[in-house]
């Protein structure tokens, strides 16, 4: 019992001094509520660095909410989020957020080198005119998803796998050390969804660390380094091997995944 | 223009549109376009935050402040209808009913349309018993107060004039130095919030800008029609561009046009209220873009439509021309006849016959694209109707055709019937 305490106090010792500069995103406790229903209650989670983490599942879990709790885009009931060991607003720079694309009306006025420019606002500053070396930035970004031909599109006129590699290209121009997508492959074309991996896998290859939220199980072994299995609260954490199991799945979604599809799973996981 | 009576109304309208139509009035008219110039650029991100109800409710709430203010300043002893204190009042009132839309939606499960409709008229049915009161009250010059619903030109003064001139600038700088977050936030405030834009105070600018517009447009526009001022200039100017700082500048430049010209017309025939004159030169405008933009007008889409449709058409016949299949669609029988590739009984000429059997031929070719190479990124260009050799290099054709000989000798029917 002494040694259990004790035990416990170090850890929240280390977790509250909790600043580990190679540590690209530590939550803990976090919880989000909508009125007195919570979306994500109490989640630790520790995404490793240089490595793909998915963000799993079933609809209503709280993907998309955790993601946003941890970023302060919407405000969280408790808990702490450091990033690079610091707090979520001193560490702006160095995370890039690509939102889910149906949450944008893509009927804005904004050509597809618009948008990734919005990327470049921190560089750009408030006042000064965007200078040729932004827009060379930018044009840079969207060749790298490519898409450099549709740059002067107007993105209301582009696919929705194209639009996915604007908010991906954007993403980029944040030249980030932490990304983390909210479905990047939610409704894209399988050459969009070639073209994004592509992408992802060579920021890993450079020592970027990189999470999504991924709703194709078939995919996440392929993909993905670790998984962090939601259901408002945490079900696992870990690399993709140990914790992308059928027990852990079956906790996670309970009996909305159909035995079969299950099956299918854990045999390409095998 | 013909008869005798048209000229004295035209002259008066040249005169005010020149600025010589004497002082007070060129006062008015340029302090409309100022007025027009700073809604225009202030509601361009009300429309694209979408928040054209929000600004209603806003200018609504006004009425109430005019009124309180008005009655404070009557009973203090000063003068009631002294106008930086009316303004002032119906700046606070119009807070409020903002703060409360603003706290409606965020605190309970009210949608936005409900706290904005309970808020609009909540305050305006005050600001009316207000109004209807102080016409009762014994104190003076309460006559006129309920210019400030529709606008009017009669008697500004100068200071008023420059008033309005100083909001404008002060409106235009803040657009100019927010256009930014202002853009980030109406496009995408998920992605906004996490470059460390404040949301919520990039959305209270927002507003406070067209409450600032409100206030100033109270004397020319009046309350109730203040918000067609935001919205349509701005909304005439999605028609011209795909670019929000070029929408900015057309939408001020449609609201100064308005305001400007609008003013001046009602300065020429006295019985014309100002505000609406404004809202209706600023509506012509709007009519016009919507219907001639090549852009986004209806006559441009229409044309657009119909020239895809006449392509669709032309490429259907081809094709059923070299299968030999009949056509029946009198539309695509008259395509065929008007570009001279078929005779009047029906019959393939010989351009006809050319024309058909590359229709076939390209068709072939991108169905070997698209079958060949899994993930070309050509092949993903096909959409039925564009010539091969805008997509693709002669080389690449000849490259095709090398593999596609065999079949093609093998007899075109084949190639036809696989279809």
């Amino acid at each position: 019992m002494q040694a259990e305490l004790i035990a416990q106090d170090g850890q929240l010792q280390s977790s509250a001094i909790g600043v580990r500069e190679d540590q690209p995103l530590s939550v803990r406790g976090l919880t989000v509520s909508y009125g007195d229903k919570p979306a994500v209650f109490s989640i630790d989670a520790d995404f490793r660095p240089g490595e793909m983490t998915a963000i799993i599942g079933p609809n209503g879990a709280g993907k998309s909410t955790f993601l946003k709790g941890a970023l302060g885009v919407i405000p969280r009931l408790s808990g702490d989020v450091r990033i690079f060991g610091r707090p979520v607003d001193a560490a702006r720079a160095r995370f890039a957020f690509v939102p889910q694309r149906a949450s944008v009306d893509w009927d804005f006025p904004a050509r597809a080198i618009d948008v990734v420019m919005m990327g470049l606002y921190h560089d750009i500053g408030l006042f000064r005119l965007a200078g040729s070396r932004h827009r060379t930035q930018a044009l840079e970004c969207l060749s790298r998803v490519g898409m450099a031909d549709f740059a002067h599109r107007q993105i209301g006129q582009l696919s929705g796998g194209q639009q996915q590699r604007v908010f991906l290209a954007r993403a980029l121009a944040q030249n980030a050390d932490l990304y983390l997508l909210d479905e990047p492959f939610a409704g894209v074309d399988a050459a969009t969804e070639r073209a994004i991996i592509d992408v992802l896998k060579d920021l890993k290859s450079l020592g970027r660390t990189i999470a999504c939220v991924h709703h194709n199980l078939t995919t996440v072994t392929e993909y993905f380094d670790s998984a962090l299995l939601l259901n408002v609260r945490k079900i696992a954490e870990g690399p993709v091997e140990t914790t992308f199991s059928a027990g852990n799945l079956q906790a996670t979604y309970g009996g909305r995944l159909a035995a079969t599809h299950l099956d299918d799973v854990i045999r390409k996981t095998g | 223009m013909t008869g005798d009576a048209a000229n004295p109304f035209l002259r008066l309208l040249f005169d005010a549109l020149l600025l010589q139509g004497g002082f007070n009035t060129a006062l008015v008219t340029v302090g409309a376009g100022l007025l027009g110039l700073a809604a225009g650029a202030a509601g361009a991100f009300i429309f694209l935050r979408k928040r054209s109800l929000v600004s209603d409710a806003v200018s609504h709430a006004t009425l109430p402040g005019i009124c309180l203010a008005f009655i404070v300043m009557a009973y203090a002893g000063g003068d009631g209808r002294w106008l930086p204190g009316l303004l002032l009042g119906s700046a606070l009132t119009a807070a409020i009913g903002l703060y409360l839309v603003d706290w409606m939606t965020h605190a309970t499960r009210l949608s936005q349309d409900a706290a904005i409709g309970a808020v609009l008229s909540v305050f305006f049915g005050f600001g009316i018993v207000l109004l209807t009161v102080i016409q009762t009250l014994n104190v003076g010059r309460q006559a006129g107060l309920d210019t400030f619903l529709l606008g009017s030109t009669a008697g500004m003064l100068r200071s008023e004039a420059t008033t309005i001139a100083a909001a404008a600038a002060v409106s235009a700088a803040c657009v100019y130095a927010l256009r930014r977050p202002m853009t980030l936030v109406a496009f995408d405030p998920a992605f906004a919030a996490t470059t460390g834009v404040n949301v919520r105070r990039t959305d209270l600018a927002i507003m406070g800008l067209a409450l600032l517009v409100t206030v100033i447009g109270l004397k020319i526009v009046g309350l109730v029609l203040i918000v067609a001022l935001l919205i349509i200039p701005a909304a005439t100017a999605r028609f011209w561009t795909d670019q929000v700082e070029q929408l900015i500048l057309i939408a001020a430049g449609a609201g100064a046009a308005a305001g400007y010209v609008g003013a001046a017309l009602s300065a020429a025939a006295d019985k014309l209220p100002t505000g609406p004159i404004i809202v209706l030169m600023s509506f012509a405008l709007f009519a016009v873009s919507l219907l001639v933009s090549p852009l986004r007008g209806v006559l441009a889409s229409a044309a657009r439509r119909r020239r895809f449709q006449r392509r669709v058409h032309a490429r259907q016949g081809l094709l059923a021309m070299a299968r030999g299949e009949p056509i029946y669609d009198p539309l695509t029988l008259r395509i065929l006849k008007r570009d001279g590739l078929i005779r009047p009984d029906g019959v393939a000429t010989l351009d006809g016959r050319a024309a058909a059997s590359k229709a076939l031929r390209d068709e072939a070719r991108w169905e070997l694209l698209r079958r060949s190479s899994g993930e070309n990124p050509l092949a993903e260009r096909y959409d039925g109707l564009t010539p091969i050799e805008e997509v693709m290099t002669q080389d690449q054709i000849a490259a095709l055709d090398a593999q596609l000989t065999p079949r093609l000798t093998a007899g075109q029917d084949e190639a036809g019937s696989s279809e």
